[in-house]
């Protein structure tokens, strides 16, 4: 069981490596587009809500809390508070989500759309490709790492239910665990999405 | 982390020290936040990022176990960024070393903007396009 378990981990390890190098390359592309669009790419980014950004990183990294914290219960033998805690980093999740869908909505009605269906009036360098290169790399990269979170809660969701039936316990919580690992690391893109995206100056 | 090596888990030492964590995390985050009022030129981009790593190892480092767990892991999870560095910086080294590369054999049109903007206006534009890129 033991071997088992720690085969389970290191193959999450190396899907979790691929993870990082898909979101490698689209910040690898932001970085080089930043540099041909310097000044286009600060104007852009004051269009997004630094409150919104700061607000979702504090969700999420509270959430990675919770998510620990079902897999110490697992651990422990304690099904209930497993499943309660990740019910929790469900929620978090869900209001990260919601908070995203707000941002989302504010910067359609602005016309704030990647690559050719931007639509936004009053940018400074008039005609320039590089805000819409910005916003084609925001919506990407933030809807790539939206569609991870939506994937996550589904997958706590059916985890919390199989820990409420009594499925995990100190002999066997190789699921949580995986899963909890998974959430860490979309916690972790997001740690960096944040600055790059609200931050820069 | 081990199932049967380990039976004693201590929940409050561990509940403890996760929580500890979510504080020094939830501090770095306001202080990035804090950080990117503040007008260090160039130096702000290299502070958001130098927390920004900080935070993930410790992310790495409590949350998913690596501290504690076997070495492979960590291993594996040091060389994919190993390599992602790689990628990075020989992408940054060719962008920052470019000069503005043209073909050996590249002569700009002859003053492309007097006979061809009263002719063709469509020309110039895609001539500007190749010498950009």
């Amino acid at each position: 069981m033991e071997q088992q378990f720690d085969t389970s981990k290191i193959g999450m390890w190396l899907f979790l490596v691929t993870e990082v190098l898909t979101f490698g390359g689209l910040f690898a592309g932001f970085g080089l587009m930043q540099n041909k669009y310097p000044q286009e790419f600060v104007a852009a980014h004051e269009e997004l809500k630094r409150w919104a950004g700061a607000t979702n990183t504090v969700v999420l990294l509270v959430s990675s809390f919770t998510a620990v914290m079902a897999v110490l219960a697992a651990r422990t033998n304690q099904g209930k508070k497993c499943a309660m805690y990740l019910w929790t980093t469900v929620g978090f999740a869900g209001i990260f989500m919601c908070i995203k869908a707000y941002e989302y909505s504010v910067d359609f009605s602005e016309g704030l759309f990647p690559g050719k269906y931007y639509s936004h009036h009053g940018d400074l360098i008039a005609g320039s490709h590089g805000y819409a290169t910005f916003f084609s790399f925001y919506f990407m990269m933030t809807g790539l790492h939206g569609l991870h979170v939506l994937i996550g809660m589904f997958l706590m969701g059916w985890l919390a239910i199989r820990a409420k039936r009594g499925e995990f316990s100190d002999k066997y919580y190789t699921p949580v665990d995986l899963v909890a690992l998974f959430w860490h690391l979309v916690d972790m893109i997001w740690i960096y999405l944040f600055p790059l995206y609200y931050l820069i100056t | 982390m081990s199932t049967h090596t380990e039976h004693a888990i201590n929940t409050k030492v561990e509940t403890a020290k996760y929580l500890a964590t979510l504080v020094v995390l939830l501090i770095l985050t306001a202080i990035t936040v804090g950080a990117s009022y503040i007008n260090f030129g160039s130096g702000n981009i290299v502070i958001a990022l130098a927390i920004a790593t900080v935070k993930a190892i410790i992310v790495g480092l409590i949350f998913m176990h690596l501290l504690h767990d076997k070495p492979v892991n960590a291993v594996i999870a040091v060389a994919g960024f190993v390599f992602l560095g790689i990628f990075l910086m020989f992408d940054f080294i060719d962008v920052g070393t470019r000069t503005d590369p043209q073909p050996a054999n590249y002569h700009p049109l002859p003053t492309a903007t007097a006979p061809a903007a009263a002719g063709a206006p469509a020309t110039p534009a895609p001539a500007a396009d190749q010498r950009k890129e």
